[in-house]
């Protein structure tokens, strides 16, 4: 075995390593956010704003990137979405607006939404603070579970609309996982944590980090001390593979490798091994994929049960690991994790297809591949724990979501939910943030 | 191949595009680099009396459309600001060296005889093949009693016009001034004048942009702003109505016409043509991307002539003119509405909410299993193509005519006019 196999640091060079991971887009600079902005139409009942899933207005911040009104243009994306920034940076503006542009149906090229949206929201974070102002004190206080962006997003409007919050934060940093999940190379310099001071910016907001529900505080004491509670705790348990392999060395749970990325102050000290497995079919997979690759493993191999149609990364961020040197290998299931003192060596797979019914079906095949590392990408999920007083569960859960309705409202009375612990949409950043928004309007409905 | 070649009141030219009087004819260096390109002819840039002007920086102000740089263009320079001697020498040189090319020389001077006397006798021995008279410019020029401050009084046009035949065996063209309010004034005293031809138009009088810093006109110089002439491919509609309002007027006598604004392609030429030019002159395109842009106007100029079955300039020169006609001439019975090809529709809606909010209300918003679909009510649909104007799909939206061929009737005769006269 030469030096470099098993699982180690430093695969790459300190100027490797900071390439791979600084901006993976390049912004736009003025002159070329011009002639963007100037290929959009402008149009009526756009497509682009419909598919957005906090309603932006884009053809308005669209045309006042053109006309050099650059700060009402970040206006108009933030008082949507305050999160605005950030979503230019990670949303998959494939499925999204980008998609619905009208130019992609013309001419399979649409306008660069995302695009002109960081330089709008740039422009302004670059000068100013967030532009909005904290409404008339109500009196009325609200607790928000977790600093994610369903959480902050909510409190921010909270805060807009006059009413006191405190956020309960059950890690080190607010964020949630804009700054423990999403790819470094998507927010790089630190975005993430500008962006919290920004929103938080605001006033009105205190975010009480390392203080998690169901440890620290319950939900029975945070209604009966605040007016009313917005759960936005995201899905912080990880689905396992059930097989006595899990508990190999070597073998980990992507989430918990990317958030050890993330909180790293030098990726060159972060062990990566050389020949990496992926399992899984969504972000998380592609996520790890790729950061493992450009930490410099050797070789990364995608492994996903169905095909790519069925695989929830779109099919930009399929490319993109491609592009980088992940093989995706699609219909086929693990097996057994292999493994050798102590340490994992492979895993086996067996070849799949789809049944007559639409079900997986394995084809009794099988195939191994040699691994020094193993990456679990196979789903999160809601970790229901503290949702439970006294042996009772005490929201309504549906297919391990909390169930809400149209307004983000709970089965407990004053008790609103949102972002990846509810099932509005995808599990993205921007649907969290929309979640947030609702539920907030909701909560000051509920309080007036 | 289509031929191209051409003569204008008794200047031959290869072919229909010349470079018009301002900076890219300022220099012999100029003048040979855009005669290798392919240029037919240039016009020099405007020639005056000793001692030479004296220009100020800056000198350009843009209108730039969404991106589109210099879609307007705007200058306050003045005529040559180079010794006459030397542009003389030059051009002497330029017209041996280039033999079968179309020199011709614009001229400016204080509206006295001699001062024309003089001049001319002095480009005659230079082998020029006319004179272009400058009454034109709008700024500096006009200020010392010369350019449109000449062009703007018709009495002066013909009198300078009339001189200059006088003391020259060299043809005459005029270029106009589009500062005034009908074309006609000046043309037609240049006609009378016994000019040979008439070139326009010259710049349009201009303050390109404010500069909301400075607080000034642009281009600012120190601070400050003048008035300047505006150029480029907005001023061709402008352009092309005084081109076409001579060509027609039976007192312009079929005058031959350069034509002059915006022309920046060989479709801008065409039509200069389709209104009765017999050669066009560029500034603007070649100052925007260099001399090189000929290539385009003579290639796609000889395609659409040999798809066109057209073999010479003459043979579609002003057919365009002839169905040029006042709004009292128009058909009332003719009638078109809109229609949209479903499957080249985008889904914009910008023709729905341009005919919403600022027409007639005749293209409906409708969404069919969540699906956008634009339909034209075509009971409502007056024709006026606004929708087609502003689709972004080129043949999406087209006019279809509707009033079954019915007979020509023109608003003198047409039953909805009070004042008409009793037909019988
Ligand atoms: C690896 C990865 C990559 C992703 N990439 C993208 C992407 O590129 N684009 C995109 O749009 N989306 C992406 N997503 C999805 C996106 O990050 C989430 O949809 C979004 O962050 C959800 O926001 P949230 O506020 O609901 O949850 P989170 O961001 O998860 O925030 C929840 C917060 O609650 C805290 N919390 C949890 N439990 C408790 C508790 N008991 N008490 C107190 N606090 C608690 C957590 O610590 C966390 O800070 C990615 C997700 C992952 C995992
Ligand atoms: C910088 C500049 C200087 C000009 N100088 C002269 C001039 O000296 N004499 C003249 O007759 N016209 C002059 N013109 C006008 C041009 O010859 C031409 O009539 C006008 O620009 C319209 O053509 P275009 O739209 O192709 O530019 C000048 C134009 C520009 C832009
Ligand atoms: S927030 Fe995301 S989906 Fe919405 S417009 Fe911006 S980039 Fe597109
Ligand atoms: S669909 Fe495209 S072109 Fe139309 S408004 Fe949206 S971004 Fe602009
Ligand atoms: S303007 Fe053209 S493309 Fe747009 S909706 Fe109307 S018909 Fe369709």
């Amino acid at each position: 075995m030469s030096e470099s196999s098993g699982i180690a640091a430093g695969r790459l060079s300190a100027v490797d390593v900071a390439a791979n991971f600084t901006d993976v887009k390049d912004p736009l600079d003025r002159r070329r956010a011009l002639i963007e902005a100037s290929r959009c139409y402008f149009c009526y009942d756009a497509p682009c704003m419909e598919a957005c899933p906090t309603g932006i207005d884009i053809p308005n911040f669209i045309r006042k990137i053109a006309t050099d009104n650059v700060r009402a243009s970040a206006v108009n994306i933030l008082e949507e979405n305050i999160f605005g920034g950030a979503c230019a940076r990670v949303c998959p503006t494939e499925i999204l607006c980008e998609e619905a542009c009208v130019r992609m149906t013309q001419e399979s090229k649409p306008v660069q939404i995302g695009a002109l949206q960081r330089y709008a929201t740039d422009w302004l974070m670059a000068r100013e603070g967030q532009p909005f102002e904290r409404g008339e004190p109500t009196g009325k206080h609200v607790a928000v579970v977790g600093a994610g962006p369903a959480g902050l997003a909510c409190a921010h409007r909270l805060a807009m609309l006059g009413h006191e919050v405190t956020v309960y934060e059950a890690r080190e940093r607010a964020g949630g996982l804009n700054e423990y999940g999403i790819a470094a190379y998507k927010v790089p310099g630190g975005f993430a944590q500008s962006e919290v001071d920004f929103i938080t910016g605001i006033g009105g907001i205190t975010v009480e980090c390392g203080k998690a529900l169901g440890r620290d505080v319950t939900l029975a004491a945070l209604r009966r001390d605040h007016d009313a509670v917005f759960l936005g705790c995201g899905l912080a348990g990880v689905r396992a593979l059930g097989d006595e392999g899990e508990s190999l060395s070597g073998v980990v749970n992507a989430v918990d490798f990317i958030a050890a990325l993330r909180q790293a102050d030098d990726l060159t000290t972060l062990p990566v091994g050389r020949r990496v497995v992926v399992i899984g079919g969504g972000n998380t997979a592609i996520d790890v994929a790729v950061q493992s690759k450009r930490l410099g493993a050797e070789d990364v191999t995608l492994v996903y049960r169905r095909g790519a149609d069925d695989m929830s990364a779109t099919w930009h961020e399929q490319e993109f690991a491609q592009q980088n040197g992940v093989r995706l290998k699609l219909w086929a299931r693990p097996v057994r994790i292999l493994g050798t003192g102590g340490k994992v060596t492979g895993v086996e797979f067996e070849y799949t297809r789809r049944g007559a019914d639409g079900t997986l079906a394995g084809t009794g095949e099988t195939f191994t591949i040699e691994a020094d590392q193993v990456f679990k990408a196979i789903g999160q999920m809601l970790v229901p724990d503290p949702l439970v007083e006294g042996g009772n569960q005490v929201l309504a859960l549906d297919g391990g979501k909390i169930v809400i309705d149209d307004d983000r409202a709970t089965s407990l009375r004053g008790v609103f939910a949102g972002g990846d612990c509810v099932a509005t949409g995808e599990d993205l950043t921007v649907q969290a943030v929309q979640d947030g928004k609702v539920a907030a309007h909701a909560i000051d409905r509920f309080l007036r | 191949m289509a031929d191209l070649r051409c003569e204008i009141g008794g200047i031959k030219s290869p072919n229909p595009f010349w470079l018009a009087s301002a900076p890219p004819t300022d220099k012999e260096y100029n003048v040979v680099r855009a005669l290798r390109a392919g240029w037919g002819g240039v016009v020099w840039k405007t020639l005056g009396l000793d001692p030479p002007v004296v220009n100020v920086s800056s000198r350009y102000g843009t209108l730039t459309v969404d991106g589109q740089r210099m879609t307007g263009f705007n200058n306050i320079e003045l005529i040559t600001d180079r010794p006459l001697e030397v542009n003389l020498r030059e051009i002497k040189q330029v017209k041996r060296d280039w033999p079968d090319r179309a020199i011709v020389v614009s001229l400016m001077v204080p509206c006295e005889e001699p001062c024309w006397e003089t001049i001319l006798k002095q480009v005659e021995e230079t082998g020029a093949d006319g004179v272009e008279l400058n009454f034109g410019c709008p700024h500096g020029m006009s200020e010392r009693g010369m350019g449109s401050a000449v062009g703007q009084v018709p009495e002066y046009v013909e009198m300078v016009a009339r001189w200059c035949k006088k003391h020259s065996r060299m043809p005459v063209l005029v270029k106009l001034t589009p500062n005034v309010s009908s074309i006609l004034g000046p043309a037609r005293a240049a006609v009378a004048g016994t000019a040979d031809g008439v070139s326009l138009i010259n710049t349009i009088n201009s303050i390109a942009s404010v500069d909301l810093d400075v607080m000034a006109p642009t281009p600012t110089v120190d601070g400050k702003g003048a008035h300047g002439g505006y150029c480029g491919p907005a001023v061709k509609p402008i352009a092309l109505a005084m081109v076409a309002e001579i060509d027609r007027d039976p007192e312009c006598r079929n005058i031959p016409i350069s034509g002059i604004g915006g022309v920046s392609n060989w479709r801008d030429a065409a039509e200069f043509i389709a209104l009765g030019s017999t050669t066009v002159q560029v500034c603007t395109a070649a100052m925007h991307y260099g001399f090189k842009i000929v290539d385009d106007m003579i290639t796609g100029l000889n395609d659409w002539m040999d798809v066109k079955g057209y073999r010479t300039i003459e043979d579609f020169r002003g057919l365009a003119t002839r169905n040029y006609v006042n709004w009292q001439d128009l058909n009332m019975n003719y009638e078109i509405v809109a229609r949209i090809d479903q499957d080249l529709c985008i889904k914009c809606g910008l023709c729905h909410v341009a005919c919403e909010d600022t027409s007639h209300q005749s293209i409906a918003a409708m969404r069919v299993d969540g699906a956008r679909r634009y339909e034209v009510v075509e009971s409502e649909c007056v024709g006026c193509n606004l929708c087609m104007h502003v689709c972004p799909v080129d043949g999406c939206i087209t006019m279809h005519r509707v009033d079954e061929n019915k007979p020509y009737v023109t608003w003198k005769d047409d039953p909805r006019n009070p004042m008409r006269q009793a037909a019988e």
